[in-house]
């Protein structure tokens, strides 16, 4: 009889994890919070840096979760996890050999940062509102009218200490290009202004794009974080920031305000660590072993991670990883009943 | 406004009675009767218990954000007013100015961070006067008294913030001292970014709250930069800064919580105008300011000569109308006994003409 | 309004304002030079600058104000230029600074 893991969590790495552990024999389940899997991409429209439509990426991996049979339980939240099981909120308890956490991370929410109005004025959206907006395939503004000027904000719920949030989200820098690029495609008259604080472009592909946003689309790029939004009387935005490559303060009245909200460690990670005995980093994402080659193992025998849930990640490094805990999981059990 | 509800995570315990006052240095000479109001409408229509104690001194606040006051010398004073506070019997301090709510709540921290700080505080005060110190078991600003007791008032009012012409609430911009939340959010209702302390009395008494876009901005009182005459270009620019952002929402007056606002947004309106032309009322004239005790004791029916309201620099005869206040014109600038107090010249921002008894009596 | 000495006036915001800002120059030497938007604030530039190390001629800030829409006082602050050409070849980006100078002025005039 083949071995069976239990995966916590169905979006990508979940699914991907489950794949690829079918594809050596060992049998998967997943269960899942929600009713469906996908988890954060679902309903994400194109893919950094390529433009990649986020279905062509997650449909397959989702219909051959399908066609290959594999195990779901939805709708059930895991509130402990072992090295030989977990158990549900409803006290049920599923037995493996072996567990792979893969419950990702948690949106920033973007009422938490008050001064930018977020919930409160119209017009303020987030980086999410923005790709469902354009799944929907229609941007505009609240009364239906199009943005003449827009400002995306970087770092909204990342690298600030006033929400508790020290890390950097990775990904929502080269998402703030993509999105300048995708709203200056849509509306190219308009002025697109992206108020960072570093610029981190990490990946394949990344600096590039960067500099085509810049060079080829003529996106404005200010060095310095906007300090609160406010609404004018015909329902704009002001904005205010240091251009602090000028040193002098700057302000304007913007269309839309696009806050790229990052990524917060789950809330119910330290129970979910605590019903494990494993440790918290400082951030609040599950530690792994080590940086190097233990970045997928935790610090208990015969639990894993997949995705996100570490730290922040890109789709693709997602993806990628779910192969390495998968082989990590695949070499555990081995290992363990190989010696008996 | 209607939409936030985010005010509610803010939520601090306000004492329901039993409040020792701690009066503010600028408002006994700006608008002295404010804290009169504040004492009538606490004690006689709300009947709660307020001590207004007469050996309290100034917090020296001012002084100390001006670098004329040690650190030390202003924790001993406000320990001592701590120790009168519990020897008069009493354990909710409030205080009538945002300044000294700030350094209360400063200090207050800082014997809390720093226990050493509160031991040398305890021996200077029995040094210097033989008290010893006792903590309030709360601190509020009497902005946040009244904000508690806003229901209680609305069952009582004689009119709402509504303009008796037009039957339209009257829009009104709202003011929080910087002092208030911006040191410690959690030491203000709604925090500091949406506080909901005024906007929530204006809601109860019937109002509009403004939300424009410099509506956190600091007035620029700053201290230093009104002190010294050479600093108050930037003093005034930030008011100057706030009055042009409010101007197009055309409020029927614009309310504040702190002393050194209500002043500097009244009177630098008299100055920009002086200077440049500008006003920035409805009417060409100036938007009037008041204090919170003002707006509470119009709406319960309060005359507002009985309220200090001739005080203001911008006068609040339009303001009265749009209320349906009724109101001796002719007693405006008449003390006690009928007795002529003096009028300011007219200004830009003023519009009261009219010919006043005190003028034919001349 | 009569003529009172107050002994102080309103000062001027620094700020700037993007909203009262003419970008139409700025835009027209951002379309001519596209790569200029590519800067990425590094200071090469000013860090090797002849002029920049004798004055406080700073070209990195100088003509990232030019693209805010701040030009007054560009067109003079930019003779202090030597053009020596030495910006040009620290510019990770590529960025011909050395021509750029000769753009600015020419867009600009003396503004």
């Amino acid at each position: 009889m083949a071995y069976r893991v239990v995966i916590v969590g169905g979006g990508a790495a979940g699914m991907q994890t489950a794949l690829e552990l079918k594809s050596r024999g060992i049998e998967p389940i997943i269960v899942e919070r929600d009713i469906e899997l996908g988890g954060k991409a679902r309903g994400w429209h194109k893919l950094f840096p390529s433009f990649t439509p986020a279905g062509d990426i997650m449909q397959p991996i989702a219909q051959r979760v399908k066609d290959e049979h594999i195990r779901c339980f939805y709708g059930q939240e895991v509130i402990g996890i072992a090295s030989d099981g977990v158990t549900l909120r409803s006290e049920e308890r599923i037995p493996a050999d072996a567990v792979v956490v893969a419950t990702g991370f948690t949106l920033f929410d973007a009422h938490r940062k008050q001064e930018y109005g977020y919930g409160l004025y119209d017009n303020v959206i987030t980086s999410v509102d923005l790709e469902r907006m354009m799944n929907g395939g229609r941007v505009t503004l609240t009364d239906g009218s199009e943005p003449k000027r827009i400002a995306i904000l970087h770092c909204v719920g990342s690298r600030d200490e006033k929400v508790g949030q020290k890390h950097c989200s990775k990904v929502c820098c080269i998402t703030g290009v993509k999105q300048a690029i995708e709203l200056k495609q849509m509306f190219p008259t308009a002025d697109v202004f992206n108020f960072y604080m570093d610029i981190r472009m990490f990946g394949p592909g990344y600096e590039e794009l960067y500099r085509e946003a810049q060079e080829k689309y003529n996106v404005h790029f200010v060095r310095g974080r906007i300090s609160e939004a406010a609404e004018t009387i015909n329902k704009r935005i002001q904005i205010k920031a240091e251009d602090t490559l000028t040193g002098r303060p700057l302000r304007m009245t913007v269309d839309m305000l696009v806050l790229l909200v990052g990524m917060s460690a789950n809330y119910d990670n330290p129970t979910l660590a605590a019903s494990a005995g494993l440790p918290l980093a400082p951030n609040g994402y599950f530690k792994a072993n080590d940086s190097f080659l233990g970045v997928v193992r935790s610090q208990q025998e015969g639990i894993f991670f997949a995705g996100t849930v570490t730290a922040p990640k890109s789709l693709a490094d997602t993806l990628a990883e779910a192969s390495l805990t998968a082989s990590a999981v695949d070499q555990y059990l081995k290992n363990k009943y190989n010696a008996k | 406004m209607a939409r936030r509800a985010s005010w509610q995570e803010y939520q601090k315990e306000i004492a329901a009675d039993k409040y020792y006052y701690a009066r503010s240095c600028i408002r006994q000479n700006f608008f002295p009767g404010s804290e009169k109001a504040f004492l009538d409408i606490l004690s006689n229509d709300l009947g709660v218990d307020i001590f207004d104690d007469p050996l309290h001194t100034s917090c020296t606040g001012i002084g100390y954000h001006s670098d004329v006051v040690p650190l030390e010398t202003i924790m001993t004073v406000v320990a001592r007013q701590f120790a009168l506070m519990a020897e008069a019997g009493y354990e909710n301090f409030i205080s009538s100015c945002i300044t000294s709510f700030g350094i209360y709540n400063e200090v207050l921290s800082t014997w809390e961070e720093f226990p050493e700080t509160e031991e040398r505080t305890r021996r200077y005060l029995k040094e210097a006067t033989g008290r010893e110190l006792v903590k309030p078991r709360s601190i509020a600003h009497t902005s946040d008294i009244m904000f508690y007791h806003r229901e209680a008032i609305a069952r009582k009012a004689k009119r709402r913030l509504v303009n008796v012409h037009t039957g339209e609430p009257l829009k009104v911009v709202e003011h929080i001292g910087c002092h208030y939340a911006k040191i410690f959010p959690k030491s203000g209702i709604g925090g500091s970014e949406f506080p909901y302390v005024l906007a929530g009395m204006i809601e109860a008494w019937g109002g509009d709250v403004v939300d424009y876009p410099e509506r956190r901005h600091c007035c620029g009182f700053g201290f230093r930069n009104y002190l010294v005459q050479a600093n108050r270009g930037s003093s005034i620019a930030n008011s100057h800064k706030k009055l042009e952002s409010m101007a197009p929402y055309k409020p029927d007056f614009i309310v504040a919580n702190c002393p050194g606002c209500t002043m500097f947004l009244d009177k630098w309106q008299y100055a920009i105008a002086e200077m440049d032309g500008t006003t920035y009322g409805a009417n060409g004239k100036g938007i009037p300011v008041l204090t919170y005790e003002e707006m509470a004791g119009l709406v319960l029916g309060y005359d507002p000569w009985e309220l200090g309201m001739q005080f203001h620099q911008v006068d609040v005869e339009p303001l009265l109308d749009k209320l349906g206040v009724e109101y001796n014109p002719e007693a405006k600038y008449l003390g006690v006994g009928g007795k002529y107090i003096g009028k300011p010249a007219d200004a830009a921002v003023n519009c009261a003409e009219q010919r006043r008894l005190y003028e034919i009596r001349r | 309004m009569r003529n009172i000495n107050f002994g102080y006036g309103i000062s001027r915001p620094r700020v700037i304002n993007m909203d009262n800002n003419d970008l139409r120059k700025s835009n027209a030497i951002i379309a001519e030079m596209p790569e200029l938007q590519a800067c990425i604030g590094c200071g090469s530039c000013t860090a090797s600058c002849t002029a920049g190390n004798l004055t406080d001629f700073n070209f990195r800030k100088l003509h990232t104000s030019v693209r805010r829409g701040e030009y007054k006082g560009a067109y003079e602050e930019l003779s202090k230029c030597m053009l020596c050409g030495k910006c040009r070849l620290v510019c990770p980006r590529g960025i011909n600074t050395r021509g750029l100078v000769m753009l600015i002025k020419r867009k600009l005039g003396d503004f």
